[in-house]
């Protein structure tokens, strides 16, 4: 069945991409997306009936040398799942979506065969994902992973007409293979100290990794710290954390549903899973996941503030992909990796929602996508405002704070965000990832309801006669948002207990299986309740109440070292820290309001009173800017340089004139060739030194 | 079957001397004959050289398939295949149909044409069967020639240049490794290939014109082969020679440089430098491993700046072997085993980007990046092959690039980290340069007047490519197919290799300085 979970994608990609001209053009999509909802159904049925045993797959040998062996294999456990189903369900409804967004597309002229082009790149991505988050050993999840970029780029570049698109996707590829430079010498790194790619071997090895040192460039590490952080930078790329980010907004150049199914809810979360995946390795790298932290954080700050003034309606949405993805990197950082899958899961939902009804917006103003162009669109769609709605609502995370019936009780961004900052106030109380995330909720809350509020309330602004004729989406369009919908209102509700719930339930779900059940009595969880309402004042109490014993590195999904409490001590955090995140979100909603519904000249009024800023965070930071200078043309200028000067000049200047001074005698020669003699001379000259070569060699040995 | 290799080697020979010696006349249908006849050749070598795929043990490491001789003049006549030179004499048949198909639109002296190919094909397999030095030396040298009049001859404009330098470079290189060869023979007594791999030169180092030369004879011999393989190969910084070669040779011409005369110079690495001596190698070889290093980035930066698809495909090409020459002095199993998946494969892959320029030159006669673009809009067919094969160049997991540079790679970061970064760093820049280059030829808007009325690949030319797709990605799949092949006879390499070296006091003491 996991077979073909896993192939049942490749299969569609290639009967649509090649047999479309002799299926016809609407059976090869249909084809594609049914085999994805195919495969989307047996994940659902994987992830409900798993009971959290690894199960490894062999499928093909792959690359074998020396000690070094590789194959084509499926490892399930529990990560694996909840990604399976993350990446089908999305994909699923995205090719559901596409029959209905592309059907009408104006960047190619009549008669050019266009979507089942889109959807075999959309299913050959899928399989690339599949493959990623399947894979049991590195190498082949560097296979997924350098695969789906390749989707990527083809996707983002499918408006192949568009300089900008084609650069956006050549930036997109360039940029993600920086972090993929990380991340091979990362797999190379673990390879000469465990003498294997294969995840157990390696979780095994871990402890030992620790205790290692290795040397790498000009000094000693911990072998543990390099590596986590080498595999870190790949993860960066690819999740578009700060340094690495600038081709997330960029990559908006994509059709809607690309960026709904890849940039937001599956390929870029890959960097966290990535990390989820080695947390038996991060746990023993404690610099490491500083930095983690550290970057995630500024991340989550960086991008929430250059989308409080972006006017495209997707580089918003993008920069809060790229916000949300800071969260899920602190989340992982602080060490409770399940937290960071928790909001990995519910982000997929609300955020590829978003990025749907923002296409949905978009189709019904005729790739419009300025939203300065908007206005007073709740009336004329009214599903897509309602789907967008909810997704708002999930995103800022809007729930009652403190109000606990076994679970929280709000949208699911309420419920996985507030657990991230609870989990980085209790790694690190009032530390630098706290504030930042709570400022960032602030900001998130305000771009969010700027978004809503730009859209779909106020006058109808730009071209009348588009929003005359603005109209609700299909109905190819619609189910897909109302399913996302149910998710971004539920799945924070419905997974709580086994992501944050507690160390048993956490535990019990991703399949770690210590002993520690037997020695020590359930955690009771009504200890945990009034603990949530209540807010514990001093934050302390509770703080070891069971001594958790951990089974050993690469036992379960994921690995959370004796040390590491987080995950308990997020639930004892005080009061105000759990309703931070709230307030944070009813000022930025307010902000929202009044700038742009009670006194809509405000925000130009500012922005001109406080022109350095509003330019600086428009310009995103000026990093497009800088990073011009600093690599691409000065790569290029370097590159003609060593050309014309070290290849022309030196080396061919010194080579055939000064050194061999034999050149002009053979121009003057090539001269005569011309007269058609040449070839005789040549001729002559090689069977000349040949002869005397063999002679020579003949006679000295003879 | 005893004389399989040497019917092998010389079939496309006996084909030449027929075309020779019975064609007349150069109209059409002498043309055609000219041309079935050399695919019917090659096709066939290429058919029994399925017979070696097939009879080969891989278990064997020893030499495999041996006959052996008297020739004229008192000279041994030998030949035989272990498990890395078969690799490279099948890749050579595989390719020669594929080249001879890809000119059948040439009209120029087609059967002089063929005639070349077809000698080229023998002095090619020629090198990688001898197993005896003068033999070797022979195909090895006399391989120039068939090259330098295709460049000569059907090349582009300024052909009389490049061939020339083509000619210059690799023979200045061979003279040097002809004198070490006749010392090899005064100090072993014999020109026999598996006996010299056994004997052990000397080592003791010794002073030479006031020069410490650490490692003694070993060391001299070693950088004598280095100058003939470093420039084959060739690497920075006597790697000039390639770009203009290619720019200036016809499309077939480009594909066997590329495909099969640039490995001459590895195999001749793992042939002669590293098991005869290995403690010259050790000595040297951290300075090939920057020459290496060096050459991956810096290639890649000036490929970066090209405006001639062909060049810029050339610098790729140093790149690429870069990787090799690299994986092959980091003298371990993943290294070695890398470097010569990498040069299979990348005689697939560059193979099939000179034919990916060639379709289009045909078409438009111009190389010039600029006279192209948006190619996609009317060639869909071509659009996807140029895009599989980019891809396969920048080296993506699934197709046979990535395996051969991970290999390597992951090889030299056992050895040395810098150099693992500084190369590492290339797979970056090959991104680059290679996507930017199928950016502006196939991707944009079709604007420019004279590509309106472009056709697609036509059905010859994608029978031309659909092998070499399917090798490529067979390769990237299911590397097995080369490394079962090359795993056990690299693995006696590497350790023969490390015995050597432990056993000298030369190298140890070096290594402790």
């Amino acid at each position: 069945m996991e077979t073909i979970i896993l192939f049942a994608p490749l299969l569609g990609a290639l009967l649509c991409g090649f047999g479309w001209k002799f299926m016809g053009e609407q059976a090869a999509c249909v084809i594609s997306t049914g085999l994805l909802f195919l495969s989307a159904i047996l994940s659902w049925v994987v992830f409900l009936t798993f009971d959290g045993t690894l199960e490894q797959i062999n499928i093909l040998r792959w690359i074998e040398s020396g000690t070094l062996s590789t194959d084509w294999a499926i490892r399930m456990d529990r990560l694996t799942t909840i990604m399976l189903i993350v990446i089908t369900t999305v994909s699923s409804l995205v090719h559901l979506y596409s029959f209905g967004y592309m059907a009408h597309d104006e960047h190619f002229g009549e008669g050019h065969t266009y979507k089942p082009r889109f959807f075999a790149y959309l299913s050959f991505f899928t399989f690339a994902m599949l493959m990623l988050v399947t894979a049991d050993n590195l190498v082949q999840m560097f296979f997924g992973w350098e695969g789906v970029g390749v989707a990527s780029y083809l996707l983002i570049g499918f408006y192949y007409k568009k300089p900008s698109a084609n650069a956006a996707a050549i930036k997109a590829f360039v940029v993600n293979r920086v972090g993929d430079f990380g991340f091979a010498l990362g797999i190379f790194g673990i390879f000469l100290l465990v003498d294997s790619i294969n995840f157990s071997d390696i979780f095994a090895a871990a402890p030992e990794i620790a205790e290692t040192q290795i040397s790498f460039l000009w000094t000693e590490w911990n072998a543990a710290n390099l590596l986590a952080f080498l595999l870190f930078i790949g993860a960066m790329g690819k999740s578009a954390q700060l340094f690495l980010h600038t081709w997330l907004p960029d990559a908006m150049e994509g059709p809607t549903p690309v960026s709904a199914l890849i940039h937001a809810a599956t390929m870029v979360t890959a960097g966290v899973f990535l990390v989820c995946r080695m947390s038996p390795l991060i746990e023993f790298a404690p610099e490491a996941k500083q930095f983690i932290v550290i970057v995630g954080a500024s991340t989550a700050f960086f991008a929430a503030t250059v989308g409080l003034v972006q006017n495209d309606i997707k580089r918003v949405i993008a920069y809060s992909t790229c916000s949300q993805l800071g969260y899920m990197f602190v989340a992982a950082g602080v060490g409770v990796y399940s937290v960071a899958m928790f909001h990995l899961l519910t982000h997929a939902f609300f955020k590829a929602m978003l990025f749907l009804g923002a296409g949905s917006v978009i189709h019904a103003m005729h790739h419009e996508q300025d939203m300065r162009n908007y206005g007073g669109l709740r009336k004329k769609i009214p599903m897509t405002f309602w789907a967008m709605m909810l997704g708002t609502l999930a995103i800022t995370g809007v729930g009652i704070p403190l109000l606990y019936l076994g679970f929280p009780v709000g949208f699911a961004g309420f419920v996985s965000k507030d657990a991230i900052i609870e989990s980085a106030y209790a790694a690190s109380p009032m530390g630098f990832a706290f504030w930042m995330l709570v400022v960032a909720a602030l900001f998130t809350s305000f771009y969010s309801w700027r978004l809503m509020f730009l859209t779909f309330y106020g006058a109808p602004r730009g071209d009348k006669h588009t929003h005359e004729h603005a109209h609700e989406s299909p109905k190819t369009m619609l189910v897909p948002l109302g399913v996302l919908a149910f998710g971004a209102v539920f799945a924070g509700m419905v997974f709580y207990k086994p992501f944050f719930g507690s160390f048993e339930s956490v535990e019990k779900f991703f399949g770690i299986t210590a002993e520690k059940h037997a020695l020590v009595e359930p955690a009771d969880l009504s200890l945990i309740a009034p603990a949530y309402a209540a807010g514990d004042s001093d934050g302390k109490e509770g703080k070891h109440e069971d001594h958790r014993v951990v089974g050993a590195p690469g036992d379960g999904a994921i690995f959370m070292a004796e040390s590491n409490t987080v995950l308990h001590d997020a639930h004892y955090v005080p009061k105000w820290v759990k309703v931070s995140p709230f307030i944070a979100m009813l000022l930025g909603f307010f902000t929202a309001w009044v700038f742009y519904i009670k006194n809509p000249s405000l925000p130009g009024r500012l922005a001109t009173a406080q022109q350095p800023l509003y330019q600086f965070l428009l310009n995103k930071w000026y990093f497009d800017e800088l990073y011009d200078v600093i690599f691409v043309r000065s790569f290029k200028w370097l590159g003609g340089f060593l050309w014309r000067r070290g290849d022309g000049n030196v080396i061919d200047g010194s080579i055939n004139g000064v050194a061999m001074g034999i050149i002009p005698f053979f121009t003057r020669i090539a001269g005569r060739a011309q007269s058609g003699f040449m070839f005789h001379y040549a001729f002559a000259m090689v069977i000349g030194i040949v002869v005397l070569i063999t002679w020579f060699a003949i006679g000295l040995g003879g | 079957m005893d004389n399989l290799l040497s019917i092998i080697t010389f079939m496309p020979l006996v084909a030449a001397v027929i075309l020779g010696l019975f064609l007349r006349g150069d109209d059409e249908a002498a043309q055609r004959n000219a041309k079935w006849l050399a695919l019917i050749a090659t096709s066939a070598t290429f058919l029994l050289s399925i017979f070696l795929y097939t009879g080969f043990d891989p278990a064997n490491t020893g030499f495999q398939f041996v006959e052996e001789r008297e020739w004229l003049l008192g000279l041994q006549y030998k030949m035989g295949v272990d498990g890395i030179s078969v690799t490279f004499v099948l890749l050579t048949t595989f390719l020669m149909p594929l080249v001879i198909a890809s000119c059948w639109d040439v009209k120029h002296r087609v059967k002089d044409y063929m005639i070349a190919f077809l000698l080229l094909e023998t002095l090619m397999l020629g090198v990688f069967c001898a197993l005896d030095l003068i033999l070797f030396y022979l195909f090895f040298e006399a391989g120039l020639i068939p090259m330098f009049l295709i460049i000569g001859i059907w090349g582009g404009a300024n052909r009389i240049y490049a061939s020339f330098k083509f000619f210059l470079y690799t023979l200045l290189g061979s003279v040097l490794m002809l004198v070490a060869m006749i010392a090899m023979y005064m100090d072993a007594g014999t020109t026999d290939i598996p006996t010299l791999l056994s004997h052990s030169f000397g080592s003791e180092s010794f002073s030479l014109l006031g020069i410490q030369v650490i490692g003694g004879a070993q060391t001299l011999m070693w950088l004598a082969f280095f100058a003939s393989f470093a420039v084959k190969m060739p690497m920075w910084p006597v790697h000039t020679w390639l770009p203009d070669a290619h720019v200036q040779a016809p499309t077939a011409g480009s594909v066997v440089l590329a495909a099969i005369l640039l490995k001459m110079g590895g195999y001749g690495f793992l042939r002669f430098s590293l098991p005869m001596f290995p403690v010259g190698s050790e000595i040297m070889g951290p300075y090939v491993l920057w020459l290496s290093a060096i050459a991956i980035v810096y290639t890649s930066l000036v490929a970066l700046a090209q405006h001639d698809m062909k060049k810029l495909i050339a610098y790729s090409s140093v790149a690429h072997m870069g990787y090799v020459t690299m994986g092959i002095f980091a003298v371990n199993q993943q290294g070695v085993d890398g470097a010569i998946f990498q040069m299979i494969s990348h005689g697939f892959i560059s193979g099939a980007l000179f034919l990916c320029v060639g379709v289009i030159y045909d078409r438009m006669h111009t190389r010039e990046i600029d006279a192209y673009g948006g190619l996609v809009n009317k060639m869909p067919a071509y659009a996807m092959i140029f895009m599989l094969f980019t891809m396969a160049n920048v080296g993506l997991p699934g197709t046979s690039g990535f395996v051969g540079e991970f290999l390597t790679l992951m090889g030299i970061f056992q050895v040395n980290t810098w150099v693992a970064v500084v190369a590492t760093s290339g797979v970056i820049l090959s991104a680059a340069y290679a996507l930017w280059l199928y950016r502006r030829v196939v991707m944009g808007d079709l604007i420019k007047e004279s590509l309106k009325s472009i056709t697609d690949m036509s059905r010859r030319e994608r029978a031309i490519f659909a092998p070499l797709v399917v090798m490529t990605i067979l390769l990237g799949v299911y590397p097995a197919l080369v490394l079962d092949m090359i795993g056990p006879s690299v693995e006696a390499l590497v350790s023969n290799y490390d015995t050597a070296v432990l056993n000298s006091e030369a190298a140890t003491a070096y290594a402790e300085n």
